[in-house]
C-alpha cells in the first residue's frame, strides 16, 4: 500500500506539474527553435511575444466576460486563444515587416537580426506593460479540478491523494493536438516540405520556386501561434505575471539548445527534459522516502535545491549537454 | 559575409552557436520583385543571352559577353580560372545585377526577372555546391524540385527514378548521407522536376571520380535527346568539349573562342592555351 | 548597400559633437525647470553619476564584443557579484557569525570546488560511457557531503541576530578597496562559464551568459548568510563625506553660503560631485588602459582573430585562449562597475537586478554608442542612461499631451497611469533606428 502511496504521491507532485510545465515549455522552444532554423537567429522577444499575446488573451477574455459568454468547465481563455493568435501575429508580421526585412535583404549577419530581437523585445515588453500592466493576474475562470483529491481518495482508499487540475490537462490536450499538427503539417504538406527545405538550403529553395517571404511569414505566424499557446497555458496554469514571461526565455532556449537547435523533435524533447529535471530536482522527496523506506524520518527535506533555483536546473543540463554532446539530443540545425 | 559594414562593424567573428544559424545561408536576395517581361526579336536562339556587363560591387566581372543555346543544345562554358564562367551563369539565371545585356528565353525578353520567375519561365538550375536539401529524403528533394508545379509530377519524378537509378533506390534516404556523385545526380533530378526548357549545370563534376563524371556525361546526353538545352559551365574542358555541340571559350568576362565543341577541341591555340596541349 | 554610406561618415568630429550635446542636456536639466527638465542640478549630478557607472559597464560588454566577439547576455549577473564585494569586504563584521559557522560554510564552498575539480579531470582522463557516468558518481558524491557541511553552518550564521544580521558579515576595510575584489569575483566567475563554453567546438556562451545571469542574481536573492538577500544590505561605508556631517561643519557652511546657496542643496551636489570625480577617474583610467591594450601586441593579436579567426588560427593563435582572456577582463570591469554602484548607492538590494535594465540597456548603450570604439561606448552609455530617467518623466508628459483631448474616464486613466512603461517602448524604438540608419552607432570605429 505504501508503494501505491509513494507512485501516488510522485505523480501528482511530480509527473503530472512537470508534464503540464513541460509541454508549455516544449511549444516555447519549438518556436525558438523554427525562428533559429529559418531566420537563423535566436528570437530574444520570444519571450516577451508570449507576454504580449497572452496580455492580449487576457483583454480579450475580459471583454467575453462581460458580455456573459460562457464555456461551461472550460476557461474562456481557449476562445479567447484563437483571436489572441491572430492579433499577436499581425504584430509579428508588422515587426518583421518594419524590422527584420531589411537586413535579410541585405543579407546583415544573423548576428544583427539577435541585436534587432531585443529591441522588439523592449517593444514587445513596454506594449505589455502599457496594456495591462506589471501586476500578478489570474484569469482562470473554469472548473478547478479534472480530478479532486477527495475525489481521488474516495475512490481508491489511499491516504496520498491525487489532483489533476482542468489548466493542467487542457495544457496537455492542446500541446499534444499542437505538436501533432505541427509534425504533421512539417513533414507531410507542400507547406512545411518548403520550410523544412528553405532551412536546409535557401538558395536552393529560392531555386526551386519557394518563395522565401512566404516561407517566412509562415514561419512567424507558427511561432507566434506557438508562443501565444504555451502562454496562455503557463498563465493558466499559474499565472500572468510579464516579468516571469522573460524569465522562461531561460528554459526555453535551455530546452532548444538541449534537444538541439532547429530539430522540432529536440525541442519537445528538451522541453519535458528540463521541465521533468527542475521538478524533480525541487520537489522535497521527504514524504515519499517516508512511504519506500518505512520508518526512516530524515532530517531535512530531501530537496536538492529550494524552488529558487529551478533556473539553475536549466543551466546545469544545458552544460552538461553540450559538454557530453555538443549537438544536442537530436543532432540539431536541420529540421 | 566578410563586408565589414554589415550592422554594428559586422560580426566581429562572432561564432556563438547558441545565437545565430549559420548553416544553409543564402546568397540570392529573395525579395527582390520581377520586372515585366517583352516579347524579344524574332527568330532568335532559344536561349540569348547578349552583351553582358556587371559584376559584383564596382568592378566588372562580365565584359560583354554572349552566350546563346539552341533548343536540345548541348553548350559548354569553358576558360580559365576567374574567366568569369560561374558569373556568366548567375547572371543568366538572374543572380546578378547586369550593368547591360538581355536575357531572352524563348522569344520573350526576362532580363527583368528575379530567379523564382526564371524558374517559372523554364529555367533549371543546379548550383557547384551545396545542391541538394541534406536533411531532407531523396524523394523530398524531388518533390521541392516540384514546387512550382499544379500537376501530378509522378510521372516525371519516375522518369528522373529511371533516369539515374542509383538513387531510386535510395528514395527514403536523406540526401546528405548519399556519395558525392549520387548527391549530384541528386541534384540534377532536382532541377529536372520542374521539366526545365533549358537545364543549367555550374561545374556537375567537380569532385568526383573519371568513371561517376562519364557516366554523368552520358546522362547529360541523355536529358538533351529529350528536347531540353543544356547550358553547362565545366573544369574538365576536354571531356565537356566532347560532348558539346557548341563552346564558348571565356577570357576575362568576354567571348574569346566560340564554336562547335569538336572544332574548338581541333583548334590548335585552344588546344595549347586552355586544354594544356 | 544602404548600410555600407556610414562607412565614410566616421569623422573626428562625432565624440566632441556627441560630448558637447551631453553637457547641453545636463546643463538643461540642472538650470532648466518645466515640464521636461528638473531644474534640479542634484537631480542632473544624481544622472551624471550612473550615466559613469553605465559607461563603465559599456566598456566592460564593449571590450567582449568590440574586441573579441563574444555576446555576454549575463552582464547582470557579474554587475549583481562585484556588488557583493562592498558588502564583504568593508561593512563591519557580525559579532559572532564566522564563529557560527563561518569555517563550515568555506570548507562546504571548498569541497564543492574541489568536486567539480575531480569531476573535469575524471571526464577528461576516462573516455566512452565510463566518463560520463564516473563524472556523474563524484558530483553527487560531493553533493551529499556539501550539503552535509554548508547547511547546517548556514542555518547557524542565519540565526546569529536574524533581526539585524543574519549574515556573514564584512572584514571592515575601506570600500575603495572593495572595488577590485569586486572585478576579482566577476573574472573568477567569468573564468569558470568561460572555459565551460568557449571550449566547445562552437561556443554558446550567449546562452549560458543567459543563465548564470539569472543564476548569481538568484543565489544573492535567497543565500541569505551571504549578504542578507532580499532584506538588503544596508549602511554601506562610503569613500566620500556624509551630507549630514557636512551640513553640520561650520566651514562647509561658510562655503556653502559663499555659493549663493542653502547648505542640504550644496551638501547634496558636493557629494555627488565627489562620486562623480571618483567615477571618472575610474572611467578615464580604464579607458585609457584599453585603448593602450588595443594597440599593444596583445591588441592587434585580438583584432587580428576577430577580423580572421581561420587564418590566425593557422598562424597559431590560441583563439579559445585569447577568447576566454578578454571575455574575464570585459566581466571584470563590469564587476568593477558593480562594485561601484553598490557603494554609491550605500545599498545591495539584490531584488533590484532586472536583466532587461542591467543586461539588454547595457547592449542598448555600446550599439547606440558604437561597437569597438571606447569612447562611442562612454558616450553612447552616458546618453541613453540619460533618455532612460527622463523618458520616465517625459512619458507622462507626452502622454498628457495625447490624452488632453479625451474625455475623463478608465482609459484615460490606464494611458496616464501607465505612461512611465513608455520608456521601454522608447529604448526598443533608440536601438532599432540605430540598428537600421546608423548601424555603427553615433561614434563609429576607426
Amino acid at each position: 500500500m505504501d508503494i501505491a502511496n509513494a507512485l501516488v504521491a510522485i505523480l501528482n507532485f511530480v509527473v503530472i506539474p512537470a508534464a503540464a510545465y513541460g509541454s508549455q515549455l516544449a511549444l516555447g522552444a519549438l518556436g525558438v527553435t523554427l525562428i533559429y532554423g529559418i531566420l537563423r537567429f535566436s528570437n530574444f522577444a520570444h519571450g516577451d511575444t508570449m507576454a504580449i499575446g497572452t496580455a492580449i488573451v487576457i483583454l480579450l477574455t475580459w471583454g467575453l466576460q462581460a458580455l456573459g459568454v460562457s464555456l461551461g468547465p472550460l476557461p474562456i481563455a481557449l476562445l479567447a486563444l484563437p483571436i489572441g493568435i491572430a492579433i499577436t501575429a499581425g504584430l509579428v508580421l508588422l515587426t518583421d515587416r518594419l524590422v527584420y526585412r531589411h537586413y535579410r535583404r541585405v543579407r546583415a549577419d544573423p548576428i544583427v537580426l539577435v541585436m534587432a530581437s531585443t529591441g522588439v523585445m523592449f517593444l514587445m515588453n513596454g506594449l505589455t506593460r502599457l496594456l495591462i500592466g506589471v501586476d500578478e493576474i489570474r484569469f482562470d475562470d473554469g472548473a478547478r479540478f479534472l480530478i479532486s483529491v477527495q475525489q481521488f481518495k474516495a475512490w481508491t482508499g489511499l491516504t496520498e491523494g491525487l489532483a489533476l487540475r482542468l489548466s493542467q490537462f487542457i495544457t496537455l490536450v492542446v500541446a499534444g493536438l499542437s505538436c501533432w499538427a505541427l509534425f504533421r503539417f512539417l513533414n507531410r504538406t507542400r507547406s512545411g516540405k518548403a520550410m523544412r527545405a528553405y532551412s536546409d538550403n535557401e538558395d536552393l529553395a529560392l531555386l526551386s520556386g519557394i518563395d522565401p517571404e512566404r516561407v517566412v511569414r509562415l514561419t512567424w505566424i507558427i511561432a507566434t501561434a506557438l508562443a501565444v499557446m504555451a502562454g496562455t497555458l503557463y498563465g493558466l496554469d499559474k499565472s500572468f505575471k510579464a516579468f516571469n514571461y522573460f524569465q522562461i526565455l531561460l528554459p526555453i532556449f535551455a530546452a532548444a539548445i538541449v534537444g538541439g537547435l532547429g530539430s522540432p523533435t529536440g525541442a519537445v524533447a528538451g522541453g519535458f527534459v528540463i521541465a521533468f529535471s527542475e521538478v524533480a530536482v525541487t520537489y522535497p522527496w521527504k514524504k515519499i522516502a517516508g512511504y519506500l523506506v518505512p520508518g526512516w524520518q530524515p532530517e531535512g527535506l530531501l530537496q536538492l535545491l529550494s524552488t529558487e533555483y529551478k533556473f539553475a536546473v536549466s543551466f546545469v543540463i544545458l552544460i552538461v549537454v553540450l559538454l557530453f554532446r555538443p549537438t544536442g539530443l537530436f543532432r540539431g540545425k536541420s529540421f | 559575409m566578410s563586408d565589414g559594414n554589415h550592422g554594428f562593424g559586422g560580426n566581429r567573428g562572432m561564432r556563438d552557436a547558441s545565437i545565430v544559424n549559420t548553416a544553409g545561408r543564402g546568397t540570392i536576395d529573395g525579395t527582390r520583385r520581377s520586372g515585366p517581361v517583352r516579347p524579344g526579336p524574332e527568330a532568335a536562339p532559344f536561349l540569348a543571352a547578349r552583351d553582358m556587363r556587371g559584376g559584383y560591387g564596382k568592378a566588372d566581372i562580365l565584359n560583354g559577353c554572349t552566350i546563346t543555346v539552341d533548343r536540345g543544345q548541348i553548350a559548354v562554358i569553358v576558360g580559365p580560372n576567374g574567366a568569369g564562367k560561374s558569373t556568366a551563369m548567375k547572371a543568366i539565371f538572374g543572380m546578378l545585377d547586369l550593368r547591360e545585356g538581355s536575357v531572352q528565353l524563348d522569344g520573350q525578353d526576362i532580363s527583368a526577372l528575379n530567379p523564382q520567375d526564371r524558374v517559372r519561365a523554364g529555367m533549371g538550375f543546379v548550383p557547384q555546391t551545396s545542391n541538394v536539401f541534406p536533411s531532407m529524403t531523396v524523394e523530398e528533394n524531388l518533390q521541392m524540385g516540384a514546387y512550382i508545379r499544379e500537376d501530378d509530377f509522378r510521372d516525371t519524378m519516375d522518369q528522373v527514378y529511371a533516369l539515374f537509378p542509383a538513387v531510386a533506390a535510395k528514395r527514403r534516404q536523406a540526401a546528405g548521407e548519399l556519395s558525392g556523385g549520387q548527391r549530384q545526380q541528386v541534384a540534377v533530378g532536382r532541377a529536372l522536376m520542374t521539366r526545365p526548357k533549358l537545364l543549367m549545370l555550374d561545374e556537375p563534376t567537380a569532385g568526383v571520380s573519371p568513371i561517376v563524371m562519364d557516366e554523368l556525361f552520358d546522362r547529360i546526353i541523355e536529358i538533351a535527346r529529350t528536347g531540353i538545352s543544356i547550358l553547362m559551365v565545366e573544369q574538365n574542358a576536354r571531356q565537356a568539349l566532347e560532348i558539346a555541340d557548341v563552346g564558348y571559350v571565356l577570357v576575362q568576362g568576354a567571348n574569346r573562342y566560340t564554336d562547335t565543341g569538336a572544332a574548338l577541341l581541333a583548334n590548335p591555340e585552344v588546344r595549347r592555351t586552355f586544354l594544356g596541349g | 548597400m544602404s548600410t555600407t554610406r556610414q562607412s565614410d561618415a566616421a569623422s573626428p568630429w562625432r565624440a566632441p559633437a556627441l560630448l558637447a550635446v551631453l553637457v547641453v542636456l545636463f546643463v538643461l536639466e540642472g538650470s532648466l525647470s518645466n515640464a521636461l527638465f528638473s531644474g534640479s542640478w542634484n537631480s542632473a549630478l544624481g544622472i551624471l553619476n550612473m550615466g559613469l557607472l553605465s559607461a563603465i559597464m559599456a566598456l566592460g560588454v564593449n571590450i567582449t564584443w568590440g574586441y573579441g566577439g563574444l555576446f555576454n547576455a549575463g552582464v547582470v549577473g557579474f554587475l549583481a557579484l562585484g556588488g557583493l564585494a562592498p558588502v564583504l569586504v568593508s561593512t563591519r563584521p557580525v559579532p559572532g557569525a564566522w564563529a557560527a559557522g563561518g569555517t563550515g560554510v568555506l570548507l562546504a564552498l571548498l569541497v564543492g570546488l574541489a568536486t567539480l575539480g575531480l569531476a573535469a579531470v575524471v571526464a577528461r582522463w576516462l573516455s566512452g560511457a565510463l566518463r560520463f557516468w564516473a563524472a556523474l558518481a563524484v558530483i553527487v558524491a560531493g553533493f551529499v557531503i556539501y550539503r552535509e557541511l554548508f547547511d547546517p553552518a548556514v542555518a547557524a550564521i542565519e540565526a546569529n541576530n536574524p533581526a539585524q544580521a543574519g549574515n556573514i558579515g564584512g572584514l571592515g576595510l575601506p570600500v575603495l578597496l572593495s572595488w577590485p575584489v569586486g572585478g576579482l569575483l566577476a573574472a573568477a566567475a567569468a573564468w569558470g562559464v568561460g572555459k565551460v563554453a568557449l571550449g566547445l567546438r562552437s561556443d554558446y556562451l550567449a546562452i549560458a551568459t543567459l543563465g548564470i545571469g539569472e543564476i548569481i542574481v538568484a543565489v544573492m536573492r535567497n543565500e541569505g548568510w551571504l549578504a542578507r538577500g532580499v532584506l538588503n544590505m544596508s549602511g554601506i561605508p562610503r569613500p566620500v563625506p556624509y551630507e549630514l556631517n557636512l551640513q553640520a561643519d561650520p566651514g562647509f557652511q561658510a562655503r556653502a553660503a559663499g555659493w549663493g546657496m542653502d547648505v542640504a542643496t550644496a551638501s547634496g551636489i558636493w557629494v555627488k560631485l565627489c562620486y562623480a570625480g571618483l567615477f571618472v577617474a575610474v572611467l578615464l583610467a580604464l579607458v585609457l588602459l584599453s585603448e593602450l591594450a588595443l594597440r599593444s601586441p596583445w591588441g592587434r593579436m585580438m583584432r587580428a582573430i576577430r577580423d580572421n579567426e581561420t587564418a590566425a588560427e593557422a598562424m597559431g593563435k590560441h583563439v579559445t585562449r585569447r577568447h576566454l582572456q578578454v571575455f574575464i577582463i570585459g566581466a571584470a570591469v563590469i564587476g568593477l562597475a558593480g562594485a561601484m554602484m553598490v557603494t554609491l548607492d550605500g545599498l545591495l538590494n539584490p531584488g533590484g537586478y532586472a536583466p532587461l535594465r542591467y543586461t539588454f540597456l547595457v547592449w542598448v548603450m555600446v550599439i547606440v554608442g558604437g561597437s569597438g570604439n571606447n569612447w562611442g561606448a562612454v558616450l553612447g552609455a552616458i546618453l541613453i542612461w540619460y533618455l532612460w530617467i527622463k523618458a520616465e518623466v517625459w512619458g507622462p508628459a507626452f502622454m498628457s499631451v495625447v490624452t488632453a483631448a479625451m474625455e475623463p474616464g478608465p482609459l484615460k486613466a490606464h494611458l496616464l497611469e501607465s505612461a512611465p512603461h513608455m520608456r521601454f517602448v522608447a529604448m526598443g524604438l533608440v536601438l532599432l533606428l540605430v540598428l537600421r540608419f546608423a548601424p555603427r552607432g553615433l561614434v563609429p570605429e576607426k
